[in-house]
């Protein structure tokens, strides 16, 4: 692909000079050291806060297992948000401003410009994820246990897959209608149509949803009750997603104006 | 530490807490100075969006919202040189530069003195337009039929009213758009079936051209050459070359978010030429210059001559007319005619006299208009701010008639001329536009 390279290479840039990745990265930092911290200290508050009328309801366990399920949910969270707000603008900012078009009046590809900023917003999200997960591990080891590396490996890759899928949906969205806004609502709309269809189970195990377990099981070492094939199929499902995604992008932008 | 009802929390772990403190006022920090250096230019619409996250992590959202809201990061804030936006400065130094530095290595220079391996054959044009049709969504049509051809190595002038599709030309040629029907070539290849080869060949200025805000203006032609497959010393002599040669050398280490319009346009040149390409098109390459800057690059334009095909739209007519070997002139997307500019002259323009009247004969000169129309030699007679400009259709004939209607007229007269016509007359009457060829 011609100017792959030089392309990601300047995504990367922009992402250090724009401050996206070092504020990702403090803002992932921050969620991997609040989860455990939370997990350890929320019964006790719920405790301090609720006094005698918490009496028959059962609290959170303080443990391991609660830490990794902190930490899942709140990447879950933040880090689809995030990665739509990654990826809203990366075409239809460049368009607005006229930017794609100084880049495109060179040698480029197409779909060079996209997989570039496809790439390069995988990588962000990869770095920020990497660093939360390394505080989250920390934290879990001083707070809890040392729960196995290996797994914890596992739950990175595993995470960062699942948002990549929003990221790579909302930037289809960006290159086809050209607009920020519309592609942070289609991001959104994903979001909740792919949250809705994991209530189905046999969807479930086909769409980055069907991630999360396995990946809980696997950090924690508790894989007794992991199952191989939905884990196998959640990967492949939210891989085709991806791919679909990068092929629909490169579809629409060649048909743009600029 | 004791907190009501959680006593029983061994304190050392606290000391988990802090590293969140830290970053947190790290944050609040990194906020401060970065709004006290807030430009609201280079704010994007993602600010909206980021503020959902931060109220979703609510603890540092108020100062993230802020951070993480830019799109484009901190702008040097340093005044640039141009005096006015949308202007490039008055004090901007003498554009034409030596080619190299003297301090470069002689196999860079050798390296960028050398043909380049794309090189135009002779005698074909660089650039040839066949019956070029493009019709936009919603039926507009930019361009009706249009034929054009440019010969290699010229400077070649596109002229034309607004709307007259100039720039959706450009536009194919650099293969950025795709024509409806017809096709052209650009140094021998169809930008509509291989638009990367051309680019490869092109150096391409748009209309109001971009950049990047977070990069210097020498990294933006780093990038433009790296994506021409150039790099290594090669690259940066010729990108201290192209700065030099539009005086952006002293700029060129400052964000281009901090440019003035001037400036951006003297960097869009640079990136057009960073490269050496055999064919540049520029999509009116001087709109956002002040005189001095745009008499500079006219002449770098024109010192281009012989070594690079140049296409270049412009709406000042006498700018084209200075350094054009020939012009085509468009109206509604077709091709209205196309020459060398003194032959156009020959044909189309018609002689014509000036008449210089002192102040404050306004009056008279005017009702010297009106009877001058009514002659059958004379084809058209305004009188404006002083000045009659009359055109004829027998220069024999005006020559003996005209000076005596004028001392008929009792004008005070300060002066009568032949004036040569200009290729504001040929257009004018071509396209029948009064306004400007924008």
């Amino acid at each position: 692909m011609t100017g792959f390279t030089v392309l990601l290479r300047k995504e990367l840039t922009e992402s250090w000079r724009t401050r996206r990745l070092p504020l990702l990265a403090i803002m992932f930092v921050l969620v991997g050291l609040i989860s455990p911290l939370t997990a350890k200290f929320l019964p006790d508050i719920l405790k301090a806060a609720l006094g005698d009328q918490i009496s028959g309801i059962p609290l959170p366990q303080a443990d391991a297992t609660a830490a990794v399920a902190q930490l899942q949910k709140n990447l879950g969270q933040l880090g689809a948000l995030a990665a739509i707000v990654l990826a809203m603008g990366a075409v239809a900012g460049e368009l607005d401003k006229g930017t794609a078009a100084l880049v495109l009046g060179q040698p480029v590809s197409r779909s060079s410009f996209l997989t570039a900023k496809l790439v390069a917003i995988g990588i962000v999200l990869a770095i920020s994820t990497g660093l939360a997960m390394i505080v989250a591990w920390i934290y879990t080891a001083v707070l809890f246990e040392a729960l196995p590396v290996g797994g914890w490996i596992a739950l990175l890759a595993l995470s960062w897959l699942g948002l990549f899928v929003y990221a790579a949906l909302t930037l289809w969205a960006s290159a086809a209608t050209g607009s920020t806004m519309a592609a942070a609502g289609l991001g959104f709309v994903a979001l909740i149509a792919l949250s809705l269809a994991a209530v189905v189970p046999t969807l479930d195990r086909l769409l980055p949803s069907g991630l999360a377990a396995p990946a809980s099981m696997l950090a924690t070492g508790a894989t007794d009750g992991l199952d191989p094939a939905k884990l196998a199929t959640a990967v492949a499902g939210s891989v085709v997603i991806v791919a679909a995604a990068a092929v629909g992008a490169v579809a629409a932008f060649r048909r743009r104006e600029l | 530490m004791t907190i009501n009802g959680l006593d029983n929390i061994n304190p050392a772990l606290i000391a988990l807490l802090i590293p969140v403190l830290i970053l947190q006022v790290a944050l609040i920090l990194l906020a401060a100075f970065d709004l006290l250096r807030e430009d609201r230019r280079v704010r994007g619409n993602s600010k909206a969006m980021w503020a959902v996250i931060i109220v979703f992590v609510n603890l540092i959202g108020p100062i993230l919202y802020f951070l993480i809201g830019r799109e484009d990061g901190p702008v040097d804030t340093t005044p640039g040189p141009g005096a006015m936006p949308g202007w490039g400065s008055p004090h901007d130094p003498p554009i034409i530069a030596p080619l190299l530095p003297e301090s470069a290595p002689d196999a860079v220079r050798a390296a960028l003195e050398a043909p380049r391996a794309v090189a135009l054959p002779d005698g074909p044009p660089a650039i040839v337009v066949e019956r070029l049709v493009r019709r936009y969504p919603g039926g507009v049509l930019a361009l009706d039929g249009l034929e054009l051809s440019v010969p290699a190595g010229s400077v070649f002038g596109l002229l034309g009213p607004n709307g007259a599709g100039k720039t959706t030309c450009l536009r194919l040629l650099a293969g950025l758009t795709r024509p409806t029907a017809g096709r052209a070539t650009v140094a021998g290849l169809d930008p509509a079936v291989d638009p990367l080869g051309v680019r490869g060949r092109l150096g391409y200025l748009e209309q109001d051209p971009r950049a990047y805000p977070w990069m210097t203006g020498r990294e933006q032609l780093r990038l433009v050459g790296q994506l021409h497959g150039l790099g290594g010393p090669v690259l940066e002599t010729a990108i201290d070359d192209v700065l030099g040669r539009v005086s952006l050398r002293d700029a060129a280490d400052r964000r281009a978010g901090a440019y003035s319009g001037g400036m951006r346009q003297r960097l869009g040149i640079a990136g057009a030429l960073v490269h050496r390409p055999p064919v540049v098109i520029l999509d009116e390459p001087v709109s956002a210059l002040d005189p001095e800057g745009r008499r500079d690059v006219l002449g770098l334009i024109a010192s281009l001559r012989g070594e690079t095909t140049v296409l270049f739209s412009s709406h000042v007519l006498g700018d084209v007319e200075r350094i054009c070997d020939r012009v085509a002139i468009l109206d509604h997307g077709r091709l209205v005619v196309e020459g060398a500019i003194d032959e156009l002259l020959d044909r189309y323009a018609q002689p014509v006299w000036r008449v210089e009247a002192e102040p404050g004969e306004d009056l008279a000169l005017s009702q010297l208009a009106d009877r001058l129309r009514l002659v059958p030699w004379v084809t058209a007679a305004v009188a404006e701010h002083g000045l009659l400009t009359v055109a004829v259709s027998d220069t024999g004939v005006a020559s003996r008639e005209l000076l005596p209607a004028v001392a008929a007229s009792g004008v005070a007269v300060v002066s009568v001329a032949r004036a040569r016509p200009t290729l504001e007359d040929v257009f004018l009457r071509l396209t029948g536009d009064e306004g400007a060829a924008a």
